[in-house]
């Protein structure tokens, strides 16, 4: 009865929002990452798996509008700084990269007697990596920093750049390019697309900022959000219009947008966006391998995924290597970018529409590279297995004989590394458990005892030797990972007693629930520094230091005190004001001292007293 | 030749001393006299004992300005003698770095000087009050001097007070023209048993 009233659309999201709410936690929870979450996820409510989205159509326009998306936000993140900061490694490593595997893959097609515009479209489309997949786990594994981190960045950010050109490349090789009129037709074609780029840059340049600001002007948000949405949206059907992706179309709009005084607040406002819309292309990834076309070719359709997943973790490998890369950063470099990207999706259906391959090449094409995709998940959790293996296996050898060390200290950052120093000096060294095997590799050089591995794992608490540890110090940047080791520890090893470093106040509660011992992050910092605009604005040094040392305590009491009634809000705020108030009194009284001679007793300090005036 | 003089300045509410920061901006820019302000110095109490050493050593006389604490020093003065006068550096066998350097106090009381007698409000004398000071120098092998004595200071008028600091700019100088203040010895003066008086 209802049925016919609710919209398809609304169905639709209804799946995949409930796909994605399964499949990703408990993914995430097995270790795979979020990525293969969305990817199974897809291939679950497919076609070709529950059917729950049978259209073919609906699935190519989410899986569009995701890449679509998806690519106005990254073209929003490059700087002409950044580009330039990177230039060595994108157009070093990024272009050897492109060239290199163009070249490979269609000398092995050529060999195989392929055409030669079919191998140079493969090769086009498997140069490519998958931004989305490669950003996610780089940002899942913490390296974005690092050096395989910024040149994976760099390469994605080549790979980005190249696809103009080599979109503009399938244009001319397009088959219709060799008859008469379909060349002069393509010309025009590829006039009117340069063309749209110009006047698309040129325009962006000029009109776009007056017209956002314009916009911002009105200060309706919501406004401002459809205008960027319209934006996006216009600028793809624009590019659509002369034979150019919409993807292409997003991105330029994006880096038009990259260094406008908007650019933030466009990231903001789109924010939200960023996560589910990367999530539906993940799950439209997944939808869009064909299994029943698998199933027909299973062995070459695997066959193709996995060579060129192996093919482009050589060339990355020797190319990493080559660029002054150790074999551990070069490795997790590779097996980062080893996928095929989006792109060959838009590069392949593109060149089907060009007709230099068939539809059916095409479908094709696009499985192999979902599957090697699917792979890339699953190597990061191989690669976290070896390392950890391969870290911890040597220090087992290693400290064989060595007693067990009383610290821990779970965090090699800032905070850690003070830490470690300081028990090193006294000849007291911890034992140390970091994520990064740079720094493991470290301190081991400099005999330090540490262990690779996420702290939250309860394998890499045991190896480390916390079952007769006396203390554990909580030193990593993550809060959230922080509180839950703390929980876990508490609850399994109550005989280790635990330092924490709390983020804020709300973390200081919970570690007081806990009954752990804690340092506020920040705070001590803050009051030094306090301490010394004191000092600037005439204190002497002692005074400023009393100063804030009495305003730790009152502090530090004020947060004990709104412990217990931390959630009555009523109660807090009074309880604040009325500490704030006697702090007042406390350090006006202390100032006054001299003319009210009646000062707050601090031993000498109170000089008014007629029997001390005597001595 | 010049003695070089440090004044070992210590009062940990400088900032509202009316006294001590009048007779210390008397002598702040006195050539070949150094001015240490130990709790500008080490606000955190922890003393940086190579680096008073070596202040020591480049000085002749020692002056430890200070207001009268409880009958003696300020804590941190205290916390400056336990920690620089090191076993092997400041006495011991071979140890001389002090060796005939003169110890000397300038020294601030609220109460006047007829009340530091026997009978009297405080009941003993500053020289006798400041003898764990005049053993310390001795054994140190320091000439332990005179002492530049402010008293009564909430009695001290302006006009008053200049004059002292003046009289204090020139105690200094005089020290470091080589005019130093009388040495004493209180062990020379009578016995007084803890017994007798029970």
């Amino acid at each position: 009865m209802a049925d016919a009233h609710i919209p398809a659309l609304l169905i639709q999201g209804a799946v995949y929002l409930g796909a994605a709410v399964l499949a990703v936690p408990l993914s995430k929870r097995l270790g795979l990452g979020s990525v293969l979450g969305y990817l199974i996820a897809g291939i679950l409510i497919g076609p070709w798996g529950l059917g729950l989205i049978a259209e073919p159509e609906t699935v190519l326009h989410f899986s569009e509008f995701g890449v679509v998306m998806m690519l106005f936000l990254i073209g929003l993140e490059i700087e002409l700084d950044k580009l330039l900061e990177l230039r060595t490694p994108i157009f070093g490593m990024g272009g050897l990269q492109v060239v290199l595997t163009i070249g490979l893959v269609v000398a092995l097609g050529l060999f195989l007697h392929l055409d030669w515009r079919l191998a140079l479209v493969a090769g086009m489309g498997v140069a490519m990596s998958s931004t989305a997949i490669a950003m996610q786990v780089l940002a899942e594994q913490g390296v974005l920093a690092q050096p395989s981190g910024r040149s994976a960045f760099a390469v994605l950010l080549f790979q980005d750049l190249a696809v103009i050109p080599l979109m503009i490349l399938l244009l001319v090789i397009a088959p219709g390019t060799e008859t008469a009129t379909g060349f002069h037709m393509d010309w025009i074609a590829i006039t009117k697309a340069i063309a749209l780029v110009v006047v698309l840059i040129v325009g962006g340049k000029y009109l776009l900022r007056p017209i956002l600001r314009y916009i911002a002007n009105t200060g309706l948000r919501e406004i401002f959000i459809a205008f960027a949405l319209f934006l996006i949206i216009g600028v793809s059907i624009l590019m659509t219009s002369v034979g150019l992706s919409m993807g292409l179309g997003a991105f330029i709009a994006g880096v038009l947008l990259a260094d406008s005084e908007y650019r933030q607040e466009l990231e903001l406002d789109i924010e939200p966006f960023k996560g589910l819309l990367l999530g539906l292309f993940f799950i439209a990834v997944g939808m869009s391998v064909n299994l029943p076309l698998i199933m027909q070719q299973p062995w070459l359709v695997l066959g193709l995924g996995l060579g060129f997943v192996l093919l482009k973790l050589v060339l990355l490998f020797g190319l990493a290597r080559a660029f002054g890369h150790k074999s551990q950063d070069a490795l997790l470099f590779a097996l980062t970018l080893s996928q095929v990207g989006e792109f060959a999706f838009v590069i392949f259906n593109a060149a089907a529409d060009a007709r230099i391959f068939t539809d059916n090449t095409a479908s094709l094409l696009n499985s192999v590279v979902a599957i090697s995709m699917l792979t890339t998940p699953l190597f990061m959790l191989l690669h976290g297995i070896y390392q950890r293996k391969r870290l911890n296996r040597k220090s087992s050898r290693h400290d064989a004989f060595e007693e067990q060390r009383a610290v821990i200290v779970a965090g090699f950052g800032r905070v850690g590394q003070v830490i470690t120093r300081l028990l090193s000096s006294v000849g007291q060294p911890p034992t140390v458990i970091d994520f990064d095997p740079n720094q493991i590799d470290l301190m081991r050089q400099f005999g330090h005892k540490a262990y690779y591995g996420d702290i939250t794992r309860p394998d890499v608490l045991r190896a480390a030797g916390i079952a007769k540890a006396k203390l554990l110090i909580l030193a990593i940047d993550n809060a959230e990972d922080a509180l839950e080791t703390a929980r876990y520890v508490r609850k399994h090893y109550p005989q280790v007693t635990i330092l924490a470093r709390a983020r804020n106040r709300s973390y200081a509660f919970e570690y007081m629930d806990l009954e752990v011992d804690f340092v506020r992050e920040t705070f001590a910092g803050a009051l030094q520094l306090g301490e010394k605009v004191l000092t600037e604005l005439g204190y002497s040094r002692f005074h400023a230091y009393r100063t804030a040392w009495r305003f730790r305590q009152h502090d530090e009491k004020l947060m004990w005190a709104s412990h217990p009634i931390r959630n009555d809000m009523q109660q807090v705020v009074v309880n604040s004001l009325r500490m704030r108030n006697d702090l007042t009194r406390i350090l006006t009284e202390e100032q006054q001292g001299d003319d009210k001679r009646e000062r707050i007793n601090q031993g000498w300090e109170q000089v008014g007293r007629p029997e001390t005036d005597r001595i | 030749m010049a003695q070089r003089v440090l004044i070992l300045f210590s009062h940990p509410y400088a900032e509202a001393s009316r006294v001590n920061r009048a007779l210390l901006n008397a002598v702040l820019d006195l050539p070949d006299v150094t001015v240490h302000d130990l709790y500008q110095h080490y606000p955190e109490q922890m003393i940086d004992v190579e680096h008073e050493q070596a202040l020591v050593a480049e000085h002749d006389v020692l002056v430890f300005q200070h207001p009268l604490f409880w009958y003696s020093c300020p804590a941190l003065m205290k916390n400056w003698l336990d920690t620089v006068l090191t076993f092997g550096w400041a006495y011991g066998d071979d140890a001389d770095a002090l060796h005939g350097k003169p110890w000397v106090h300038a020294i601030t009381s609220g109460g006047a000087a007829n009340v530091y007698q026997r009978m009297a409000y405080n009941q003993f004398s500053i020289a006798e009050l400041l003898r764990p000071f005049e053993q310390t120098a001795t054994l140190c092998g320091m000439p332990y001097l005179q002492p530049f004595l402010t008293q009564d200071v909430n009695q001290l008028d302006e006009i008053a007070l200049q004059k002292r600091a003046a009289q204090y700019a020139q105690w200094i100088q005089g020290m470091v023209d080589g005019d130093l203040p009388p040495v004493v010895h209180t062990a020379h003066a009578p016995q007084v048993d803890f017994l007798a008086g029970v």
